[in-house]
């Protein structure tokens, strides 16, 4: 009799103990941008969460300027609210330096931190610590239609210069039949044509600062490369270059209506894709072209995962971002989304991969520029920052905007070049004097 | 004589003859008013319209479609609608959004009944200073007050809680409700109160029994409005939400993207988070109007 009562409240007691297990998994925020590596990312949830059962992964999508505003909110309150944060190499040794970010000097030794590319490492250590791991990393590279080129005669040489750009950019500029000589970054912002436009100032032999923080914009330099930009896009650029940004030229050079087009290296997959690109049959790609220096001629960009130091759910956010991050997550990518679908950029291991050679003739040329561009010395004269296309102080989103917004009327014609430049060193002058840069 | 009657009969005539066609000038002029005017509230209808039916138009497209030459001929397909439901479960979201959207409604007419019921009624010399300081909040952006309320929430455990957002929306909304349901109040006779209470009515019973039954088109309008903000605020939503409360809004900048074409799917998820409040709109349409022109005639 005692047995009969006793069975059904053992049998409660163990499906309550057992309920209480499956409830003390940890659930971890992830807040992330809606990019297509990211995008696989959170489509390969299951997998994560059948390796890690005690872990749940929750998102959070948002466009990229709202989620750079919601993190720096969050982090600089310690809110508390996420526990995985997609971060660039502008934000990580900022946010490192503050205390925001949880350094992670404390990794897993089957993760293989030695696999990761030198340079991107470098972009995301504050003080020689790692405080985010590199999800994916990007440069910028010059692609061609090798039909075009073909047909005029012209041969691409190993190392196009800016001279040669605007050559055949003149020759090859055929309105009629829609097709630009160049497409270009136009649309202001720090992240759209201020990226294009510094690696064109750096390699023209300008920077954005000297070493004592004064600004150069009215310098020789920035009016030479300012002005051969404004030529080279009104005359041989497609019509409304200036609201044109990297999505925008996407879509214009995979429809075939761009001869050339310089920009990120993340593009490559997307335009050798037949399904996404008219054009995948006749892409050809050069290294970024140079005029006074190959210094700071191509940018570096990772889009990195890092721990917020207010997450309460630290360990589970490293399992996390090590699985993300990993060699096997880079196969697992390459064997369910097919190759040029994995994160590029990032690991050496990528690159020896032979299935992803196979698949991305561009690997070498995205390798090579990524090795070769150095966030620590990108200009022809020293400057005190760390950045190639960006300047790393916490004041230039804003700079970076407001320049961005002075070039793109320089584009449409609204004010001269001069003018422009004028405007934007003034403007820079009074936030660096704000900001106590300078007296 | 007779040559006088001749005369005035001519003259009468005369005067008939230059009565008839300007009659018809004047018909004509009002039937050329009446259809300009109607011409003029197609065309701000159409101009209104148009960003709405072009989003809906353009998440029935692929994405190489929707950001090529703008067509109104394309094959249409769901694949972006399918795309976005297989990213985000809709649903979530859009319960997320009714529940505070409904909840602030409610919150807010019941913090406002009464208080535009004293200020209606029971004036003082401060009732138009509080009301323009009401309204005043309204004025100051709302990312100045973001750090400090996100601080506030942060120590209270407020932050991605549905009670948090609906806190947030009812102030947000208040002062409108206040002030419209002050106007419809402002518009009731007096007399008609003032016989309830003489007849033994007490405030309670005043409101409950007279005004709001008197007034219900005018606060039916004011949560309509109070709803459709709620439904469509994105400034707190996105920054005070992030998983568990995130409404539809939340739902919508998930799609944008700085690498990639999207406005098909942005597009798509767009129109699925409108098309509730839209229907929610044409039903009560009727009442929205009713309410808004209440008291215009008198």
């Amino acid at each position: 009799m005692k047995l009969t009562r006793a069975l059904p409240l053992a049998t409660l007691a163990a499906a309550v103990a057992a309920a209480c297990q499956a409830q003390a998994q940890t659930e971890i925020t992830v807040a992330t941008v809606n990019n297509n590596d990211m995008v696989i990312m959170q489509s390969l949830t299951e997998e994560f969460e059948t390796q890690h059962p005690d872990i749940e992964l929750d998102w959070v999508v948002l466009e990229e300027n709202v989620l750079r505003q919601r993190l720096t909110t969050d982090v600089a309150t310690g809110g508390g609210q996420f526990d995985v944060m997609t971060i660039g190499t502008y934000e990580v040794p900022i946010w490192a330096e503050r205390g925001w970010l949880t350094p992670l000097d404390d990794l897993p030794a089957d993760y293989a931190v030695d696999d990761l590319l030198q340079s991107v490492r470098d972009g995301l250590s504050h003080g020689d610590t790692l405080h985010a791991l590199p999800f994916y990393g990007e440069s910028s590279m010059m692609y061609y239609r090798q039909d075009l080129f073909d047909e005029a005669g012209i041969e691409i040489p190993e190392q196009p210069s800016w001279e040669e750009v605007r050559d055949w950019a003149g020759q090859l500029h055929d309105p009629d039949n829609e097709v630009a000589g160049i497409c270009l970054r136009g649309k202001p912002g720090w992240g759209e044509n201020m990226a294009f436009v510094s690696t064109l100032v750096n390699t023209f032999g300008g920077r954005w600062f000297d070493e004592a923080w004064n600004p150069e914009l009215d310098s020789p330099a920035w009016q030479e490369t300012i002005g051969f930009y404004v030529e080279l896009l009104g005359n041989y650029g497609p019509p409304g270059a200036s609201s044109n940004g990297f999505n925008e030229n996407l879509a214009l050079f995979s429809r075939g209506n761009c001869a050339m087009w310089v920009d990120a290296t993340s593009a490559a997959g997307k335009l050798y894709d037949p399904d996404e690109s008219d054009v995948a049959d006749r892409l050809g790609f050069a290294p970024a072209p140079v005029a006074e220096t190959p210094k700071g001629s191509h940018w570096l960009w990772s889009w990195a995962l890092a721990i917020p130091a207010s997450s309460e759910k630290q360990e589970a956010a490293e399992t996390f971002i090590t699985w993300a991050t990993s060699r096997e997550y880079v196969e697992l990518v390459g064997e369910t989304e097919g190759w040029t679908s994995v994160p590029p950029g990032t690991r050496e291991s990528t690159y020896a991969n032979e299935n992803y050679q196979q698949a991305a003739p561009f690997a070498d040329f995205v390798l090579e520029a990524i090795r070769d561009a150095d966030p620590t010395d990108s200009t022809l004269e020293p400057n005190p920052y760390v950045g190639v296309q960006f300047v790393g102080i916490p004041e230039f989103q804003s700079i970076g905007t407001q320049v961005g917004q002075t070039i793109a009327s320089a584009l449409t014609g609204d004010v001269s070049v001069e003018q422009a430049l004028q405007t934007a060193q003034r403007a820079t002058e009074r936030t660096m004097q704000r900001a106590g840069y300078l007296d | 004589m007779s040559t006088a009657k001749t005369k005035t009969l001519a003259a009468t005539d005369g005067q008939a003859s230059v009565a008839q066609p300007s009659r018809t000038t004047w018909l004509t002029s009002a039937r050329t008013r009446r259809l300009g005017l109607t011409a003029l509230g197609w065309t701000i209808a159409c101009l209104i319209f148009f960003p709405i039916f072009w989003m809906v138009l353009t998440g029935f497209k692929t994405e190489s479609a929707a950001i090529a030459d703008p067509s109104l001929i394309f094959s249409p397909t769901l694949e972006s609608y399918i795309a976005v439901q297989a990213r985000a479960d809709y649903f979530k979201f859009a319960l997320n959004s009714v529940v505070v959207a409904l909840g602030s409604t409610l919150a807010a007419l019941a913090l406002a009944i009464p208080s535009a019921y004293s200020m209606a009624f029971l004036p003082t010399r401060r009732t138009k200073g509080t009301l323009l300081w009401m309204l005043s909040t309204k004025m100051l952006p709302p990312v100045g007050v973001l750090v400090p309320i996100y601080l506030l929430f942060r120590d209270v455990g407020l932050l991605d809680t549905r009670t948090g957002l609906t806190i947030v929306y009812t102030l947000m909304n208040l002062p409108i409700v206040v002030w419209m349901l002050y106007t419809f109040f402002k518009d009731l006779p007096k007399d008609i109160l003032e016989a309830g209470r003489m007849d033994g009515a007490s405030t309670l019973q005043e409101v409950c029994f007279l005004l709001l039954p008197l007034t219900l088109p005018g606060i039916a309008s004011t949560g309509l409005l109070s709803v459709i903000l709620s439904w469509n605020e994105a400034f707190w939503s996105l920054n005070l939400t992030s998983s568990k409360a995130a409404p539809l809004t939340a739902y919508i900048a998930s799609f944008s993207s700085p690498e990639g074409l999207f406005w098909a799917k942005l597009s798509a998820a767009s129109t699925m988070a409108i098309a509730p409040i839209l229907v929610f709109g044409w039903l009560t349409q009727k009442q929205m109007v009713r309410g808004l022109t209440f008291g215009a005639v008198k």
